[in-house]
């Protein structure tokens, strides 16, 4: 377990800054292949240690076991079934999180009087743990999905409405004069300037969101859940098998880092401008 | 036939920018307004604009009052101000976006070619250098053919060498549709290269001191003796401009201001 945890560390921590900094062209194909170096031997020789019988391999599973659970689960269905439940989750507490975080952070980032009304009361609710809204959610909602739901889209709103309200707040006003000379309309000015201009933080903010997302869907899902793949971990910690909680964590790595690529995928044509920057 | 009618500019915050600043401006003339810091002729350039319009006073262009950006009106920044998520052609067309796609994409192609920059037509912004991206912001002020365009300070960013190189090509471009051109700048030779009148202006509130007549035939050579006497002329206007202002608050600020002349 110990080693696919921190193979999924080192993937993270790997991709993030390739994808900002990208330093200079040797370093980007060298920097991933130098990470896998570790996790690629440790993982060997963990295979090899419990294969030649000096360990048993039964509270950490060697490769092979993990991933033939992995077909076992998925041969049964029971992977596919609580992903999609899992992922269906977050989407929709993402979503709802989104749409709240974006028309909040929008309002409190154009109108100062907006901003002080709210974001006061909004920096000390998000000094609150999200997890300790918990019982307050289940005694409010009950234990089944509005009360997994909202606790996600909490998590999902802050890194969301930050970043909409710094992005919006920091619009370059001399951008905003060039349109007001062309003669823009409202709509045109939020469509030609306001909306390009803000893309590049927003899309990040999407991102540090959905992060938090697949983490609160985790803990939600720990704290009590009959499908999902928060509880395939529960269900391997009850049973005793470490193979399954390792494949959920799996899982829970592969979708989470798919949905931040789809989303950095579906935003990449409209930030080519801002890759030129990149680059140089 | 371009108007301005006792104009003047009080800010919110109580500061007195523009003291009844009046002046007409014929088509096709090329007007430089030069003066110290704080004189208000960028707040001069401004209210024609319709940016930010006079307190008091009218800026009337063939007798249509100008109280908010017009389409007959164009204005170059100090700096480009592209905007970096349009390629070079975007920009320059981003002023056409009522016209048919086929004009837009013809009209810009004519100006970038026009400013000798048609092979930079794909590129972001971020890849012109400061010379090349002021240029993409005159294509894209020229390209609504408008009939007044206001630069402010536009070359002042640029390295001496590109500066002349585009205050001629700004000549030239000029002689196509020859606009009225109103020029703010604190280099007094831009000033006499370019302009038709040079306009000086004196601080507290901003005012016209004096207006000299540059009667020298284009192209004007930097270098020779009539250039040189139009240019003492200016500088003497300028000094008694200073001294002559309103006794400011403070001593130093007369100083900066000085110095900001004789850079």
């Amino acid at each position: 377990m110990a080693l696919v945890t921190m193979t999924i560390a080192a993937e993270q921590r790997g991709a993030v800054p390739a994808e900002r900094t990208a330093a200079k062209k040797w370093a980007r194909l060298a920097r991933p292949a130098l990470g896998l170096v570790l996790p690629v031997t440790l993982a060997v020789v963990w295979e090899f240690v419990v294969r030649m019988g000096w360990a048993s391999g039964r509270l950490a599973p060697p490769p092979s076991v993990i991933f033939q659970e992995f077909v076992d689960l998925a041969r049964s269905g029971d992977l596919q079934r609580n992903t999609l439940v899992t992922l269906g989750r977050v989407a929709a507490g993402f979503g709802c999180g989104v749409a709240v975080a974006t028309i909040v952070g929008a309002a409190a980032g154009y109108s100062p009087v907006i901003r002080r009304l709210l974001d006061p009361s909004l920096q000390a609710l998000r000094a609150i743990p999200s997890i300790a809204w918990v019982p307050l959610f289940v005694l409010w909602l009950g234990i089944f999905e509005a009360s997994k739901i909202t606790l996600i889209a909490v998590g999902v709103f802050f890194p969301v409405y930050l970043g909409v309200m710094g992005a919006i707040q920091s619009v370059d006003r001399k951008l905003v004069e060039v349109g007001r000379a062309f003669r823009l309309s409202d709509v045109q000015m939020v469509r030609r300037i306001l909306l390009p201009a803000v893309l590049p933080a927003y899309v990040i903010a999407l991102r540090s969101g959905l992060g938090l997302g697949w983490m609160f869907v985790a803990a939600a899902e720990l704290l009590g859940a009959s499908e999902g793949l928060g509880y395939l971990l529960l269900d391997g910690q009850e049973l005793g098998k470490p193979a399954e909680i390792v494949a959920a964590i799996v899982a829970f790595a592969v979708v989470g880092k798919a949905t931040d690529w789809l989303i950095a995928l579906a935003a990449a044509p409209f930030l080519r401008w801002e890759d030129v920057v990149r680059q140089e | 036939m371009l108007v301005l009618d006792r104009v003047s500019k009080t800010y919110p915050n109580g500061v007195h920018a523009l003291g009844g600043v009046s002046v007409e401006v014929d088509p096709g003339e090329i007007v430089a307004v030069i003066g110290g810091s704080g004189c208000g002729k960028s707040t001069l350039l401004r209210a024609i604009s319709g940016l930010d319009p006079a307190s008091e006073g009218t800026v009337l262009l063939d007798g249509e009052r100008i109280s908010a950006p017009h389409q007959k009106i164009g204005i170059i920044f100090q700096e480009p101000r592209l905007l970096p998520w349009l390629k070079v052609a975007g920009n320059v067309g981003f002023g056409l976006g009522d016209r048919p796609k086929q004009e837009r994409a013809a009209r810009v192609a004519t100006t970038l070619k026009r400013v000798g920059l048609a092979d930079k037509a794909a590129m972001w912004p971020r890849e012109l250098s400061g010379g090349q991206a002021q240029r993409v912001a005159i294509a894209r002020a020229l390209v609504p053919r408008p009939e007044v365009l206001l630069l402010d300070e536009p070359f002042s960013a640029l390295d001496a060498f590109t500066r002349t190189d585009l205050q001629d090509h700004l000549l030239d471009l000029w002689a196509d549709a020859k606009p009225t051109l109103i020029l703010v700048t604190h280099d007094v030779d831009e000033a006499i290269v370019l302009a038709d009148r040079v306009m000086v202006m004196c601080p507290r509130p901003g005012r016209i001191f004096d207006e000299i007549a540059v009667d020298l035939p284009r192209p004007r050579d930097r270098q020779s003796a009539a250039f040189d006497f139009v240019k003492r002329r200016v500088l003497a206007a300028l000094d008694r401009s200073l001294s002559r202002a309103v006794a400011p608050a403070d001593g130093e600020a007369k100083a900066s201001a000085g110095a900001a002349l004789w850079w």
